[in-house]
């Protein structure tokens, strides 16, 4: 009783807070801001006072199996859920801004909706609220079951999850606003910055919690590799957020670091992210599910240990290449490239250790779709981090930089690799989470795997022809050496890629819809009627933690 | 169950059937791990790497130091090479520059490699300094004047055209700029609502929009009093002063009656960098040519006829 009033009264606490904030708010952004957080600190209120059950209600409501001795798996089918809802918003953003580029006029003049507000709100909802939640759900699947453990910490497990939501609510808010640090991939503001660090210091100890209570000997190689996301994530966001607000109730700030070395710091934090968070992360939930749906042991064990330690060790000095040619002094931008070419090896080690898993079972490319999916998802991750040191040449990238080459490099590793491998998982963990005898259909992942990748195939080539094509005419000079081409120009005649990419788009995103009728229908627990495709086998008695959990 | 998965007894290794291989022995959720070593190719490639990020790093400048980084064996900097680059095309466009700053604008026709050379010149720089408000093919917008026509505000002759691109035009910065200010007739009060709408009623009149009716008769007086020392009597403007001609059909911002009312009533105040701050003197003669080239160039006021070829860029730099 003494914690559910202390609890309620933490909530009151923020609730009021919120509210005084919102009032006294020298902007209007922060004063909407401030009144989403004291919804979310009601609703809490309103849930502990009135001793609603909510848990009790959102497995109602998402049809939860019933199981006690198995794995802490409900926040894990939330987080199925919110990655396929914000994958959906993210995917939708991306077309659409996609749109506008194509025929500015869909901007339509208005401020909430044009390109500069919906760019940041697309990348975030795809990186951090689609991929972001996949790998949260992700690694609490993987670490308890090669723990084979439950969570360490429920409580603060669920505390992650919808800390997590609100992070995602008040970033993409705040986008829509205005609100923007104008750093890539770092645009929320210093207020919002604090919470995710809360909520994300609460997910390290979770996982590492149940890591300690681990009933296995060793620590799987999954586990590594989201360890690393995890502590690295933390350490990248912490410095590159480090920012003096200008007012206490104000959404301004500014950074400590400025000029080049601003600049160098972001693009420290920028190049980890994506080698931390969708490069180190999506390689746990590879070297989990590749190996469990082709039923085949992982390659090799060496190369595990040699690859994560070279790519851990070597990622994080690589941000420099993308200031080549600027402001950074050469030495930087020497070591920037360097590192970069060095880290083309360990990276090809996890799609080596992948692809090669599949030793002894690759008819079950021909006959498994999810198979298929995932041998997808490691081409295009072999691809892009062949083609990103290849980049970071400082030859090569003075004809990419700032051409649509790198946007198209950008989306080979998103929608090949991330997307690909993440739909994988689901199409894995959905059937399993909620007892289902397998997937609605599994013809639909096929169709889910051709749309997705000829919608992939008409994104990137579309966008190198644009880059070269932009890079070619900004450097082309004629024979009396003067400029050939205005900028205007070379806008012009990237038109028709920019409408091929709309299209690549469109069909990615129909391929999302398929997906999201599979789940939804597996989740109701329907079951198509269809000739029968190659699945993984599943065997409920083996899934749930070796010491019973008796406690928590 | 701490047991060394390579001696402990409790280890499980086994051959893997279809690879042959052995496994590590170890086992989570049903997956085990193969003993393969690390394919050579793999190896070797990672090595060559590294071995050429080595290379690279002793060659540019690579290690930082107290105050600046290291130099590197072949002593190559970024800036360096920029300005080598930069030099070597000096060094090539340097008897051309010469000769076209050797030769007054009015005589390039005179010497037409040498126009062709300051036209291409002229529309590289136009697409890098021009554009952005002028547009891509020089068209303009409100506000900015069309290149292409034979409308000139302050001259179209090329002398005139570079004397406008040199100074600018309202730059209180260049004691020389072309300057120019119409009163903001009803803003203060010079005329009253009515009476604006009737010299807007004048001007649509003489510029062949209206047909001629009270108002604009209203407006007729009204405009020689307060109009026609800048724009002239019959509204054909003055190039001294850059007061646009009003009987034709080209607008600067606009020739409907709105946009017309909000001229007569706040005044413009358009303006344009003076270009001689920022370019060097050849590049603005070769920007004058190419504007002067687009189609509505005027030939010199006074020159009666075209001056001996003979004066020669003779005296330039072979």
């Amino acid at each position: 009783m003494e914690s559910v009033l202390s609890r309620a009264g933490l909530w009151l606490v923020v609730l009021v807070l919120a509210i005084m904030a919102s009032a006294v708010s020298v902007d209007f952004g922060f004063g909407v801001h401030m009144v989403i957080v004291a919804i979310a600190a009601a609703i809490g209120l309103g849930f502990m006072l009135y001793k609603v059950d909510g848990e009790a209600i959102a497995k109602g409501i998402i049809r939860s199996p019933a199981d006690p001795g198995r794995y802490d798996d409900e926040v894990i089918r939330w987080g199925v859920i919110a990655t396929v809802f914000w994958g959906m918003a993210g995917l939708l953003a991306g077309l659409y801004i996609a749109l506008e580029l194509t025929w500015p006029a869909l901007n339509f003049g208005i401020e909430y909706i044009g390109f500069g507000r919906l760019r940041p709100l697309h990348t975030s909802a795809v990186i951090f609220a689609f991929g972001g939640n996949a790998l949260i759900a992700t690694s609490f699947y993987v670490v308890q079951r090669t723990c084979r453990a439950r969570l360490a910490f429920p409580g603060l497990a669920r505390f992650v999850f919808w800390g997590y939501q609100l992070f995602i609510v008040l970033a993409a808010t705040g986008y829509l606003l205005g609100i923007t640090q104008g750093k890539e991939y770092a645009e929320p503001e210093w207020y919002v910055d604090i919470w995710l660090t809360i909520v994300w210091v609460s997910y390290l100890a979770v996982f590492v919690g149940t890591l300690v209570r681990r009933s296995e000997p060793h620590i799987y190689v999954a586990n590594w590799f989201y360890l690393s996301f995890i502590l690295t994530v933390a350490m990248l966001h912490l410095v590159n957020n480090i920012n003096i607000p200008v007012s206490w109730v104000g959404s301004r700030s500014y950074p400590i670091f400025g000029g080049v070395q601003g600049a160098l710091v972001q693009w420290w934090y920028g190049h980890n992210a994506v080698g931390f968070f969708l490069t180190a992360g999506f390689l746990a939930m590879m070297y989990y599910f590749v190996p469990k749906q082709a039923e085949r042991p992982i390659y090799s064990y060496r190369l595990s240990i040699i690859h994560f330690w070279a790519l851990i060790f070597l990622y994080i000095w690589a941000g420099p290449h993308h200031l080549h040619y600027t402001a950074l002094p050469d030495w930087a931008q020497t070591l920037g490239m360097v590192f970069s070419i060095m880290l083309w090896m360990p990276s090809w080690g996890g799609m080596i250790n992948g692809l090669m898993t599949l030793n002894g079972a690759w008819d079950k490319v021909r006959t498994d779709p999810i198979i298929r999916m995932m041998v997808l998802a490691l081409a295009f991750y072999g691809m892009s981090t062949f083609e990103g040191p290849m980049l970071s040449v400082k030859s090569v990238n003075a004809l990419s930089h700032y051409t649509d080459w790198t946007i198209g490099h950008v989306h080979s590793g998103a929608l090949g690799w991330n997307g690909m491998i993440t739909f994988a998982c689901l199409y894995y963990m959905t059937p399993r989470l909620w007892g289902r005898t397998r997937l609605y259909s599994l013809r639909m992942v096929n169709w889910h795997f051709w749309l997705a990748t000829v919608g992939i195939v008409f994104y990137i080539a579309a966008m190198w022809v644009a880059g070269i094509t932009q890079g070619l005419m900004w450097r082309e000079y004629g024979a009396d050496g003067y400029l050939v081409n205005s900028f205007a120009d070379t806008v012009a005649a990237i038109h028709p890629m920019y409408a091929l990419r709309a299209f690549g788009g469109l069909l990615y995103l129909a391929g999302a819809v398929v997906m999201t009728i599979n789940i939804w229908r597996t989740i109701l627990g329907h079951l198509r009627e269809e000739a029968p495709l190659r699945d993984a086998t599943y065997d409920p008695a083996a899934d749930r933690p070796l010491v019973p959990a008796t406690a928590n | 169950m701490m047991t060394d998965p390579h001696t402990g007894a409790n280890s499980r290794k086994r051959i893997d059937e279809p690879t042959g291989t052995e496994t590590m022995g170890h086992e989570w959720d049903g997956i085990e791990e193969l003993n393969t070593p690390l394919p050579r190719w793999w190896l070797w490639t990672f090595y060559a790497c590294i071995a050429f990020a080595i290379g690279y790093v002793i060659v540019y400048p690579a290690f930082p130091m107290l105050h600046s980084g290291s130099k590197g064996l072949w002593g190559w900097s970024s800036r360096g090479a920029l300005a080598a680059d930069i030099q070597a095309e000096d060094a090539r466009r340097g008897p051309q520059m010469a000769a076209l700053a050797a030769v007054p604008i009015e005589q390039l026709p005179n010497d037409p490699k040498l126009l062709r050379a300051a036209i291409d010149g002229g529309r590289a720089a136009f697409k890098v300094n021009c554009v952005q408000c002028h547009g891509a093919g020089a068209a303009g917008g409100k506000g900015y004047p069309n290149l292409n026509d034979d409308d000139w505000l302050w001259g179209g002759d090329a002398k005139a055209i570079e004397y406008t691109l040199t100074h600018g035009v309202r730059q209180d910065a260049d004691k020389q700029t072309r300057t120019s200010q119409m009163p903001a007739f009803g803003r203060d009060g010079i005329l009253n609502a009515a009476q604006v709408q009737d010299v807007v009623s004048h001007v649509r009149v003489i510029s062949g929009q209206d047909k001629p009716g009270a108002s604009a008769a209203r407006g007729t007086a009204l405009f020689a009093a307060n109009c026609a020392v800048c724009h002239g009597a019959g509204g054909e403007g003055s190039r001294s002063v850059g007061a646009p001609r009003l009987t034709d059909a080209i607008w600067l911002y606009g020739g409907d009656r709105a946009t017309l009312t909000e001229t007569v009533t706040n005044a413009r105040y358009g303006q344009m960098p003076n270009w001689g701050a920022r370019l060097s003197p050849v590049t603005i003669k070769m920007l004058a040519t190419y504007v002067h080239s687009l189609g509505g160039g005027e030939d010199a006021p006074a020159a009666s006829a075209p001056t001996a070829p003979a004066t020669a860029p003779a005296g330039t730099a072979k």
